[in-house]
């Protein structure tokens, strides 16, 4: 699910790519097809394609192996977190990333520690392990 | 209360949430618009003169056509030897300056030193570069450091221009008009400080979006020197009276007091099962 871009960001959730209209309502392809702000599908694959570019860069400059540890050690630490519910630091990751010493509008803004709704534990899991 | 539709905790940073609401509402209010954001129509100029940077901005916030506020400061501190002015929208010029002024300062905090000017103007364009111009910011960065006095633009896009005299917002003509007059290489202090104030005088004349009074920053290797307000707009208007009415002034004629009865009608418990 954290590999790879996904193309079509508004893809349906439910199982076989059909819409699961229980969960998340009634379809309608114009939601589907264009995403209603123009930064929202770019903020929300900017971190993946962020480490795509510098793997990528990294690869050219270094060899195959410098990206191929270092994803490897992102991997690790990507798996270093609590339960899908509840407030992870992600401090090895962040510090992997370079992240930890530098502030940006996702540590001001939305704070999920602070967000007023709140996921149904066992279903959250579910989702998480693809067993929904 | 658990929501059995969020799936996934929200992604921090911006909520593309309503997007969608706003532009069906657009189209609704039937010739109505849509409450504007606060815009600081602005004339911000700086210049490089012998010893340092000499920054200048006047101190007008519209927001539409009425003045929201008269004495708004435009010039902001991002690190002891670095002050960038911004026009634009007044929130988003604020915030993004404070940004960066936290990232420099955890730099400093790191390393030791004082920022330079070009990691200042990086961050910010790499900032304003991945929200495509979504961000209104004009900036003007102004600062000293080990590698001379420096003098940079940043738009809203993402463009840097590095220039040795320079004026931004809605008064840039009128201001950069007398800077083009003005301007030599290494000016004095004195005659760099009427520069400016000149052309924020001209710009304040010449376009209704700035106004009121004229602050001044001076940057050199020695610090700063913010001058707020450096000239008053001769056009204040002093109030006549005292306003505030001292407690007790207005007679209480009558009084009825009657007290909210509320009554508990139904109680629920919903435990959460985590075990």
């Amino acid at each position: 699910m954290f590999d790879s871009v996904p193309v079509a960001g508004m893809c349906p959730q439910g199982a076989y790519g059909v819409q699961d209209s229980l969960r998340s309502g009634f379809t309608s392809v114009k939601n589907e097809l264009l995403p209603s702000h123009p930064l929202e599908l770019s903020e929300k694959n900017f971190q993946l394609n962020q480490d795509k570019m510098n793997f990528s860069t990294l690869r050219n400059i270094q060899g195959l192996h410098a990206p191929l540890k270092l994803q490897m050690e992102y991997r690790a630490a990507r798996q270093i977190q609590r339960l899908p519910f509840l407030q992870s630091s992600h401090l090895a990751l962040d510090t992997l990333r370079g992240s930890d010493e530098a502030i940006g509008f996702e540590d001001i803004l939305s704070d999920p520690a602070q967000s007023e709704t709140m996921g149904e534990p066992h279903m959250m899991v579910e989702y998480k392990l693809g067993l929904l | 209360m658990a929501l059995s539709n969020v799936l996934q905790t929200p992604a921090a940073g911006f909520n593309f949430d309503n997007a969608a609401r706003n532009t069906a509402l657009e189209g609704l209010f039937d010739g109505g618009e849509t409450p504007k954001p606060l815009k600081t129509g602005t004339t911000i100029a700086g210049v490089v003169f012998k010893d340092g940077v000499v920054l200048g901005a006047d101190t007008r916030a519209t927001s539409s056509e009425v003045v929201a506020d008269k004495m708004c400061a435009k010039i902001h501190y991002i690190s002891p030897n670095i002050y960038c002015c911004g026009a634009g929208t007044a929130a988003d010029t604020e915030k993004t300056t404070e940004l960066l002024s936290s990232n420099l300062t955890i730099f400093s905090l790191n390393s030791g030193r004082n920022p330079r000017v070009v990691m200042a103007v990086n961050i910010l364009q790499d900032m304003l570069y991945r929200y495509h111009g979504q961000i209104g910011a004009n900036l003007i960065l102004g600062g000293v450091d080990c590698t001379g006095n420096h003098l940079y633009t940043v738009g809203p896009y993402g463009s840097v221009n590095k220039v040795p005299y320079l004026s931004m917002g809605s008064g840039d003509l009128a201001a950069l008009a007398i800077l083009e007059d003005g301007f030599k290489p290494n000016l004095e202090l004195e005659t760099a400080k009427e520069l400016v104030r000149a052309s924020i005088h001209a710009g304040i004349m010449s376009d209704l979006g700035s106004g009121n009074n004229i602050d001044i920053c001076v940057i050199t290797r020695e610090g700063v020197d913010y001058i707020r307000p450096y000239q008053e707009s001769e056009f204040k208007d002093n109030r006549k009276m005292k306003y505030k009415y001292r407690p007790g002034s207005t007679p209480v004629l009558t009084e009825k007091v009657v007290p909210l009865k509320l009554e508990v009608v139904l109680e629920t418990v919903q435990q959460m099962d985590t075990a």
